[in-house]
């Protein structure tokens, strides 16, 4: 319904601009009979019931307000209605709705016929003719936006057609259809993924396309149809590294992300040597034993390396090279592509150049800030160098929100080392006076991490921190405690007086985990303050029932301890602890009660375990390591959403480690654009085995085309344009020329012509096949043509000249009737340059000319095809025609039978149509069949020939039916025969030119009535 | 890519919903929603949500947030950075993106999301190409529509912008009087301690273009001191290897408003701040009250005058009331936001502008021990504080002489006086 009803308004454009091909943006994207499958995705009352919530939230809006009284039944009256602005209010309350969520499906029937009604020139398009239009438009933009529409079609009848419609962009002329092609394939493959590999070949087709145009798109595709077929990027890879930088901005994203998973897996490590020192360095800190093992295996590796002085590839070094220019683009996401590639591929040192770019990326939107802090944290973390001459740019501003601060906070903790401590330290004394709490706690707990980090400022840090225990704010103090208790677990002995401080803030500290944290210093430092430690547990244990488990746990704990250590002062406190313990509410404290009472208290029945009670208790443990959250984000690939989330994504591509030795580099090495040769290749293998379909005389069809193919590129140049081949209309002949890529010129001018001319009968050939399905289908419509004078000899001066209506599609231009004149020279003497001159046209109607004839010699004849288009009307073309010497006005006069041509469609897709044309635009005739009127096959040939229209497959004896549409406009002729008994028949002519209809209709009935 | 689009308000109401691949039901905002209850203010709330089978990217502009629903991996930089895209395309379109004028151009909305986006797949996202498509709504149009009944806002040309490459500029470009404006815009991002220190201060700038010029025009814009320019960002029309090599800028330019570049100044140079602010902000133990008192004055200003100068403070929570007075301007204290507003406007060599009285604190309350911190606007006309200064423009391409201006504006950017 969505995309239905945007559409009015796109496809009145569409009219206006496309003369006829406006059903490429026409709304109704169902298939036959069919709902559009984004239906079934909501059902029917859904809205109604599930989602009042919306409509009570706001019952006094305006927009409710107007809504609510008119149900959908007024809508369709309105819809219904004869006037456009009431069809007009109504369509944009639909959208409104649509908007909103709501459900307008019942409406989607009122709506399809007033669009089908509205644009009296758009008939409902299926989608092969989508198809049609992709193919054959002169002009690209309507090619591409068909082909868009086509693939939009979320239907899975129609993937045979959509692939072929993508087959054939693929290699369109123009970059633009090409670029749609390579959007329709990540459609086409949701739709239908079992095409995966017809769509690859289609992927590894445009992956070889020169344009800027076409990279974006066609890796986007490769990225979601194949990322895993790397190969398929050698041969391309240098050729995407120098078009990056024009590339738009967001093909530019993808390719660099893409591109920096295929260099992780074509060239080696550019910091093999170092990365290995710094991890052997960084291990040994960390003190783990399991993976010597492996140390000792990566530093034998590490040795070959070393012997073998590193050299970057130059394709390493292309890549680097081109994507650094980007670092200056104003798009943020392209910034941070080249920022995560240089982080995973560049040598240590030119790393650093990235951090400029990304500092700059935190003046932009909050949003932008926090994705960029997030992936500066995480660099900081392996590269810590690379901005600290930055550290000012992440000071914290009163006016961030705290999500951004809290990532601040988190650089600059990730900063600090011995040299800068003291200013960090000093800026961070200003956040903690911070009116935003949860900030305050985050700078507190960096606090704590910098003293653990930076031995230097460990006492200063706790110090600041006791201080902060007398703080007015609780979460600040709770806070502080439980860093504090990290940070005291370093170096006990020293802070007894800390403790002591700590165990006084138990009466006035009501935050859990403070408490808690209080509870366990004063437990496991019991032998520094002996005094004072059985004296909380007393006053713990008046409170106990009212404390938080978690406390409670740690009163249990702090009991235990005591007990070991000074079981003369606290026995009897210990017991009545246990007991309360005993029976509380919370399992978890009651076993941990009877835990501790066995493991502690001396029964007979106690096992060895008790024994070692002491040192089960007070085992001497490690102190916390207080780590960044970021740390070993790195290994997902950084920029991606993977990696803010720490967690894998649907669809993440694992970033490859750098392979042991580097593949062969000759991969990547392309000698000759292959793919031209190959493509034309087949085209002219196709055309070849076209011939047969399409020309009625080999020896003829050879000369046509040149001639054709001449006059285009005639016209074409004079605008001083390079894709002439497809239009030779002068408007979308500038148009074209303005798009074309000066790098394109160069490349095309040699080959274009040749190319094109196999273009041209190749799309010939392929019309052709489109409206005549079958030989036998098609062969009673080749009756004899009708040839006309258009020149008599005597008038002629012994130049006679002939035309008939080939009835082939003008290939130039498919608006124009082509018409096929042969000229005959009687004379003796040879006519030179034979040509058209200063035609008269009615408006609108433009006419091609055929390519001058340079020598007609005495007795020859001559056959030139000129395309006239008559705006679908049967008025005369009027214009002299020229030899050297003389000047004659002759006059081109279709039947009304010749401005159409012919369309294949089914039975079903005939009714359908035909039920759009109804009333005005239906006429009806009943008639009496002439004498040699007899059976089927007659009829076809007399309607045949005198309309260029297409049988329909029909069931019924009695019925023959016939398909067209006209050549300017497009619009459908859709003719039935009907024969009764005797020689009573009925002739009905659906059309909405009415004109053409009536006209047809007359010469219809005189054909059969003969 | 992307999957489907929310436009919700504030308050929580979804007002527009856009799909391009299949319907997402719109309980996916609920996460957003569920967010938002935990977040203090709306930029607050984080701008990736994982929920178990979407991804939620939001922007937060102009009261609206922007909901991009996506399924699989992408950058989510792309996405944000696609979203604004679409907030300032409406910004563009419509004057403001607000609620109210997105609910009134619905269509349009649609119209454009539809060749913005081609399957979640970024298409046309150049103003220049949408304008050729879909025309902006003016009022003769709506009233024309009305009238007539037409319905069309979609152009009557085919955009071939978008097959050129140079997508951001149209073609056909005419205009009678042809003219290009430069406004060199500068500002000052400081952090002041409580003496008055300068703890960080930086200047970036941004060169806004406004380019009325018919044809193709080929622009050449070069300073005196490019040198002064540390970090640049270019809008795509500009010729990076011109700048690499003699660091001017050459472009064809975009028809009508873009920014052509944004900068940072080189950090070694010092900044020099435009004004002094003397505070002493003060909460008495006892009384529930407290006394402010502010003064502004000009420092370096290079013989500029200093206009439009408003001073804003977010004051602690205890805070009821302000009685204050002023030698200029005018004070406003909003006791529900809590934030105090002083308008000064011009600040004059003679006269220094003066704010004090008391501040009246929720009794009983114990007294703040954070101090507020001062936030400064200020604009100087005619100056672009960091000296750069634009040598010439000089047109290729087309043969007319068109009308040039340069204009210097100063302004203050996160300007923070901490207390």
């Amino acid at each position: 319904m969505q995309r239905l009803l945007q559409l009015p308004a796109n496809a009145v454009s569409m009219v206006k601009t496309a003369q006829g091909q406006e059903e490429a943006r026409s709304p109704v994207l169902t298939p036959d009979n069919g709902q559009p499958a984004w239906y079934n995705a909501v059902p029917p009352e859904e809205s109604r019931h599930i989602r009042p919530g919306g409509e009570q939230e706001e019952p006094g809006s305006s927009e409710d307000a107007q809504m609510q009284p008119l149900r959908h039944d007024d809508l369709k009256e309105m819809l219904d209605s004869n006037k456009d602005s009431l069809k007009l209010e109504a369509m944009k309350r639909i959208v409104a709705m649509i908007a909103r969520g709501k459900n307008a499906s019942d409406l989607f029937p009122a709506v399809v016929k007033n669009v089908a009604c509205k644009n009296i020139e758009v008939s409902p398009p299926r989608p092969s003719r989508y198809r049609d239009i992709s193919q054959t438009d002169p002009n690209q933009l309507i090619r591409a936006s068909a082909l868009r529409v086509l693939s939009s079609i979320r239907v899975t009848i129609i993937v045979p057609i959509m692939m072929l419609a993508i087959k054939e962009a693929a290699s369109d002329m123009s970059p633009y259809v090409r670029k749609t092609a390579a959007h329709a394939i990540p459609k086409l493959y949701s739709l239908d993924p079992d095409q995966k590999d017809q769509l690859i070949e289609v992927i590894e087709k445009l992956l070889a396309d020169k344009t800027t145009l076409v990279a974006g798109s066609v890796v986007m595709a490769f990225e979601e149809v194949c990322p895993e077929r790397i190969d398929l990027i050698h041969k391309n890879y240098r050729k995407l590294c120098n078009l990056l930088i024009d590339v738009e901005e967001w093909g530019q994203v993808v390719i660099i992300n893409m591109l920096t998973r295929y260099a992780r897996t074509q060239f080696l490590n550019p910091n093999a040597n170092e990365s290995l020192l710094e991890e052997g360095g960084e291990k040994t800190f960390y003190g783990s034993d399991e993976e010597e093992g492996k140390e000792d295996k990566v530093e034998a590796a590490a040795l070959v390396v070393k012997r073998k002085p590193y050299v970057m590839d130059p394709d390493h070094r292309l890549l680097l090279r081109n994507t650094k220019p980007l670092l200056q683009s104003r798009n943020a996401a392209v910034v941070m592509a080249v920022a995560q590639l240089y982080f995973h591929l560049a040598p240590k040192a030119e790393v650093g150049v990235i951090a400029k770019a990304l500092v700059r990326l935190m003046r932009s939107h909050s949003e932008v800030q926090y994705v960029v802090l997030q992936n500066v944290a995480t660099m900081t973390i392996k590269r810590r160098g690379m901005f600290e001459p930055y550290l000012k740019s992440f000071y914290i501003r009163s006016t961030d929100p705290t999500q951004i601060k809290v990532l601040k906070l988190e650089v600059l903790t990730n900063l600090a080392n011995e040299t800068n401590i003291s200013t960090i330290l000093r800026e961070f004394q200003t956040y903690i006076k911070s009116m935003d709490k949860d900030f305050v706690a985050a700078t507190i707990q960096a606090i704590g991490r910098c003293a653990t980090n930076i031995g230097e400022v460990r006492d200063t840090c706790l110090n600041g921190l006791v201080q902060l225990l007398s703080n007015r704010d609780e979460l600040v103090v709770a806070e502080s405690v439980v860093v504090i208790k990290k940070l005291l677990q370093m170096q006990p002995e020293k802070h007894s007086d800390i403790i002591k401080h700590m165990a006084k803030l138990t009466d006035n500290i009501q935050v859990p985990m403070a408490r808690a944290s209080i509870l366990w210093l004063i437990g496991e430092y019991c032998e520094h303050v002996p005094k004072i430690a059985p004296d909380v547990l007393r006053k713990m244990a008046k409170s106990f029932t009212n404390e938080e488990d978690i406390v409670k746990l740690q009163i249990l704990n702090l009991a235990a301890k005591l007990y070991l250590t000074n079981s003369k002062q606290t026995k009897l406190l210990t017991q009545y602890v246990l007991n309360l313990a005993k029976y509380d509410q919370n399992y978890d404290i009651r076993d941990r009660a009877r835990f501790i009472r066995q493991l502690i208290v001396p029964t007979d029945k106690s096992g060895a375990l008790s024994k070692y009670a002491k040192k089960l208790f007070l085992a001497l443990k490690p102190a916390p390591v207080l780590e960044s959250p970021f740390k070993d984000r790195d290994h997902f690939q950084l920029g991606s959403l993977s990696h803010l989330l720490n967690a894998k994504a649907g669809g993440y591509q694992e970033l490859p480690d750098w392979p042991e030795s580097a593949p062969d580099p000759s991969v990547r090495n392309v000698e000759v654009p292959e793919w031209t040769k190959c493509s034309s290749r087949e085209k002219r293998k196709e055309k070849k085995v076209e011939k047969p379909f399409y020309s009625d005389s080999e020896g003829e069809s050879g000369p046509t085309e040149s001639a054709d193919s001449d006059s285009d590129t005639g016209s074409g140049s004079g605008s001083g344009s390079d894709s002439g081949s497809e239009d030779s209309g002068s408007e979308s002949g500038s148009e074209e020329s303005e798009g074309e890529s000066d790098s394109e010129k160069d490349e095309k001018d040699k080959r274009k012509m040749k190319k094109w001319r196999i273009y041209v009968s190749f799309c010939v050939a392929l019309l052709l096949k489109c409206s005549f399905p079958s030989p036998q289908a098609a062969s009673p419509t080749c009756g004899p043509l009708k040839t006309y004078e258009l020149l008599h000899r005597i008038t002629g001066e012994g130049l006679a000249v002939t035309y008939c209506f080939s009835r082939r599609p003008f290939t130039g231009d498919p608006h124009m009737v082509s018409v096929q004149i042969q000229f005959t020279n009687n004379t003796e003497v040879e006519a030179r340059s034979l040509r058209v001159l200063e035609p008269k046209l009615q408006s609108g109607m433009r006419i091609a000319e055929f390519p001058e004839i340079d020598v007609l010699p005495p007795g020859e004849i001559s056959t030139v095809v000129m395309g006239i288009d008559f705006c679908d009307s049967t008025q005369a073309a009027n214009f002299q025609l020229c030899t050297h010497t003389k000047k004659f006005f002759v006059t081109i006069q279709p039947p009304v039978g010749e401005l159409m041509m012919p369309i294949f469609m089914t039975e079903n897709e005939f009714k359908k149509e035909q039920g759009q044309l109804m009333g005005m635009n239906e006429i009806t005739e009943k008639l009496t069949l002439g004498e040699g009127c007899r059976g089927d096959h007659v009829i076809i040939q007399r309607v045949i020939s005198t309309a260029n229209l297409s049988r329909v497959p029909c069931g019924s004896a009695m019925e023959c039916r016939f398909a067209g549409k006209t050549v300017t406009s497009g619009s459908l002729v859709l003719v039935t025969v009907v024969t009764k008994e005797e020689r009573a028949a009925q002739v009905t002519v659906n059309c909405e030119k009415m004109l053409i209809g009536t006209m047809l209709v007359k010469d219809i009935l005189q054909a059969l009535s003969q | 890519m992307i999957h489907s689009l929310f436009l919700v308000s504030t308050a929580g109401h979804i007002f527009l919903e856009k799909h391009w691949k299949s319907v997402i039901s719109r309980s996916v905002c609920d996460y957003l929603f569920e967010a938002q209850g935990k977040a203090s203010a709306p930029e607050n709330v984080p701008p990736v949500i994982a929920t178990p089978h979407h991804y939620l990217i939001s922007v937060y502009r102009d009261r609206i947030f922007f909901v991009a629903v996506i399924q699989t991996e992408v950058p989510p930089l792309f996405v944000i950075e696609f979203l604004h895209r679409v907030a300032e395309t409406f910004q563009d379109y419509f004057g403001e993106c607000s609620e109210a004028s997105i609910k009134d151009n619905v269509v349009i909305v649609y119209e454009l999301l539809e060749e913005m986006l081609d399957n979640g797949f970024p298409l046309a996202t150049e103003a220049n190409i949408l304008k050729e498509m879909i025309k902006p709504p003016t009022i003769l149009r709506s009233v024309v529509n009305t009238i007539t009944g037409g319905s069309s806002n979609v152009g009557g040309t085919l955009p071939t912008g978008q097959l050129s490459n140079i997508p951001w500029r149209r073609t056909g470009v005419k205009y009678t009087n042809n003219e290009a404006y430069f406004d060199v815009v500068e500002e000052i991002d400081a952090i002041l301690d409580k003496s008055g220190t300068v703890v960080f201060a930086e200047i970036q700038g941004v060169i806004d273009a406004c380019v009325k010029l018919s044809g193709m025009p080929d622009l050449t814009l070069s300073f005196v001191n490019p040198r002064l320019l540390d970090d640049v960002s270019f809008h795509p029309c500009v010729r990076f290897k011109r700048w690499e090599a003699e660091r001017v800028l050459s472009f064809i330019p975009p028809d009508g408003n873009f920014r052509l570049m944004s900068y940072h100044v080189n950090a070694q140079n010092l900044v020099a701040i435009p004004v002094y602010v003397k505070q002493n902000v003060s909460f008495f133990e006892t009384g529930s009250s407290g006394r402010l008192d502010i003064t502004v004055g000009p420092k370096q200003t290079m013989g500029k005058t200093i206009e439009d100068v408003v001073i804003t403070v977010h004051m602690p929570k205890v805070v009821l009331n302000a009685n204050l007075t002023t030698n200029q301007g005018t004070s406003t204290y909003d006791p529900v936001t809590k934030v105090l507003v002083w308008d000064i406007g011009k600040l004059n060599q003679q006269k220094v502008p003066n704010l004090k009285g008391s501040l009246s604190l929720q009794s009983g309350a114990p007294r703040p021990d954070e101090n507020p911190t001062l936030n400064i606007d200020l604009r100087i006309q005619q100056l672009a504080i960091s000296g750069l200064k634009v040598n010439r423009l000089n047109m290729f391409g087309e043969k007319y002489k068109p009308f040039k201006g340069v204009k210097y504006v100063t302004k203050a950017g996160k300007f923070q006086v901490r207390t």
